[in-house]
């Protein structure tokens, strides 16, 4: 399979973006998207899993023998994602806080096991890479993006406590756009399912225009 | 909405005739049943109920109209005339307070026709009434400002704002005067009993509240029961709405109040006031009788209704919001398909289980002779 790290980045980021194209891995896009820093923590953490299952699995695809490849590969994908939660718990211990439980979850995130089984077990090491630094970058993407809008829409900030995630030179991306707070439904459940519709709704809108030029 | 699904159960062979029944016209009868109420509603509360009123309707047909355009207006999913968004939008204005400022009524149509209606695929594909979907929406994004309820002035002796000053308070550039905010019944009763209160005690100073007559503080929907019960008979005896629906609603409110007072009317609501305060009698004559998102059959929307009244005296009763039509009736819609499941009308020729209706083995009438 020769793909070129263009296509490779394009399927990523867009073509075949893991929330609005692929669609898995809404567990996540919906649930801690409260706001862009929240979207933005989890997508950072999920592609740091993503990029070294994916090398691993990579480099060990030919020892892996097919029977017992799922099994194998939820063994990797766990003791990493136990890794990063330690990590973070030492080193980013609010963002921690917020994301919680979910940090655990990205264990069963389809999105990984789903690239290290149609991607990383069937190609080189360096592919494999790019692919999940793509992938990881269009799910970091689409969790900002809807946690954003949402934080937007419902408190009326932008980047609220980023500095906490990001360091304290990220402070200026903390804006507060109005100060009347805003529709809390937006912060609740629903308002994830209606942003996320939203956003599919103009991503095909987009693709079908491009497709009919 | 389906108008020929309507009478389905009753549809045996043809041949049939039309019964006339078009969207449109159908809209405009309910149209004409809320009118009553409605201009009661903008006696009692002034210019900007007007106000609030025109703005969501003109929200609701705009926007109606841009999603019918996006779509492609193909005439599946509605057209810009046929009245039912000017309905959703009428009804959404008769549940909101009064004097709302005005981005409650856009942002509320909104919701109702794009996200509660034209995202689903339109007129007759929703699958929750769209304006208690608004509604709900807009309660629980802004508590506030959906829970701030004025007197009615024509009794309260204060000085109704002048038109260009009820122009401004639903611009939102003054803000409500405190004087004439009260507490609608429910609302005020759920604070009481929870600071300890006796039920006897609240209701003294509130008898006027309870009047049938409805001059009360409350959203246009809830004041008058008597013009609403008005209109809910019109549509019933014009055959627009059947009677299992409201009834149900009723019923399912009114028995477990009835009973739950009986034992302890210190604590619990009379049935009287649970009926005619609130937005239950609205709810049972005009939303829980939604041909879209109501069971088909008759007795579908008996359970439908009894449903919606029970969960909305459990919610009134036992949950943190004073008033739970909405809720309930957005819970009701969410079991419509089941119950469509498992209430069916009877196939002609067959039993209810399906089988095939066996003959009787000699014919009747054929005996007496022999």
């Amino acid at each position: 399979m020769s793909t070129s790290i263009k296509t490779l980045v394009k399927d990523g980021v867009w073509n075949n973006n893991v929330v609005f194209a692929q669609m898995i891995g809404l567990c996540p896009a919906a649930a801690v998207t409260t706001s862009g820093t929240n979207g933005l923590g989890m997508g950072l953490a999920t592609t740091a899993v993503l990029v070294i299952a994916n090398v691993l699995v990579a480099l060990l695809r030919n020892i892996i023998s097919p029977q017992v490849r799922i099994p194998v590969f939820v063994v990797l994908i766990a003791s990493l994602v136990t890794v990063v939660d330690m990590l973070l718990n030492a080193w980013l211990h609010e963002l921690y806080k917020v994301l919680g439980l979910f940090i655990a979850l990205i264990v069963v995130n389809c999105a990984i096991l789903g690239r290290v089984e149609a991607f990383a077990s069937k190609n080189g090491v360096w592919p494999a890479f790019v692919d999940g630094l793509a992938m990881g970058f269009g799910f970091t993407l689409a969790l900002t993006l809807i946690g954003l809008i949402r934080e937007f829409l419902g408190s009326g900030t932008l980047f609220a406590q980023a500095s906490q995630l990001l360091g304290e030179n990220f402070a200026f991306l903390e804006i507060h756009v109005h100060e009347n707070g805003g529709a809390l439904l937006m912060i609740l459940p629903p308002g994830a399912f209606a942003v996320l519709g939203f956003l599919l709704a103009g991503k095909r809108l987009l693709d079908t225009r491009r497709h009919s030029d | 909405m389906n108008a020929d699904g309507y009478h389905a159960e009753r549809i045996f062979a043809s041949p049939h005739a039309h019964g006339g029944a078009e969207i449109r016209r159908t809209m405009l009868q309910v149209l004409l049943a809320l009118a009553p109420a409605t201009l009661f509603g903008f006696w009692l509360y002034g210019w900007p109920a007007f106000f609030l009123w025109l703005l969501t309707l003109f929200f609701a047909q705009t926007f109606e109209f841009i999603s019918l355009r996006l779509t492609g207006n193909t005439g599946q999913t509605g057209s810009p005339g046929d009245g039912s968004a000017l309905l959703t939008g009428w009804l959404l204005a008769m549940t909101l307070p009064p004097w709302s400022p005005w981005w409650v009524g856009a942002l509320g149509a909104f919701i109702a026709i794009v996200i509660g209606k034209q995202v689903f695929g339109g007129l007759g594909q929703n699958v929750f009434n769209p304006a208690m979907a608004a509604r709900v929406a807009l309660l629980v994004s802004f508590p506030l400002q959906l829970t701030a309820w004025v007197a009615p002035l024509p009794f309260s002796g204060l000085a109704a704002p002048g038109f260009l000053d009820s122009l401004r308070i639903t611009l939102g550039q003054i803000p409500v005067p405190d004087a004439m905010t009260s507490a609608s019944l429910l609302g005020h009763v759920k604070t009481e009993l929870s600071r300890g209160v006796g039920l006897a005690q609240v209701l003294a100073a509130d008898a006027p509240r309870l009047s049938w007559l409805g001059v009360r503080s409350g959203s246009l929907g809830e004041s008058s029961s008597l013009l609403l019960l008005m209109g809910g008979t019109f549509l019933l005896a014009t055959r627009v709405i059947r009677w299992q629906a409201p009834l149900g609603v009723l019923a399912g409110a009114l028995i477990p109040a009835a009973i739950a007072h009986g034992i302890a009317p210190e604590t619990y609501l009379d049935a009287a006031s649970h009926l005619l305060s609130g937005a239950l009698m609205l709810g049972a004559f005009f939303i829980a009788t939604d041909y879209v998102t109501s069971p088909a059959t008759g007795a579908g929307r008996l359970i439908f209704g009894l449903g919606v009244g029970l969960l909305t005296w459990i919610i009134r009763t036992l949950g943190g919001y004073p008033e739970g039509v909405a809720f309930a009736i957005l819970f009701m819609n969410a079991l419509t398909p089941i119950i469509d499941r498992y209430v069916r009308p009877r196939i002609l020729g067959r039993t209810r289980s399906g089988q095939p209706l066996r003959r009787p083995a000699t014919p009747p009438g054929a005996g007496k002779g022999a």
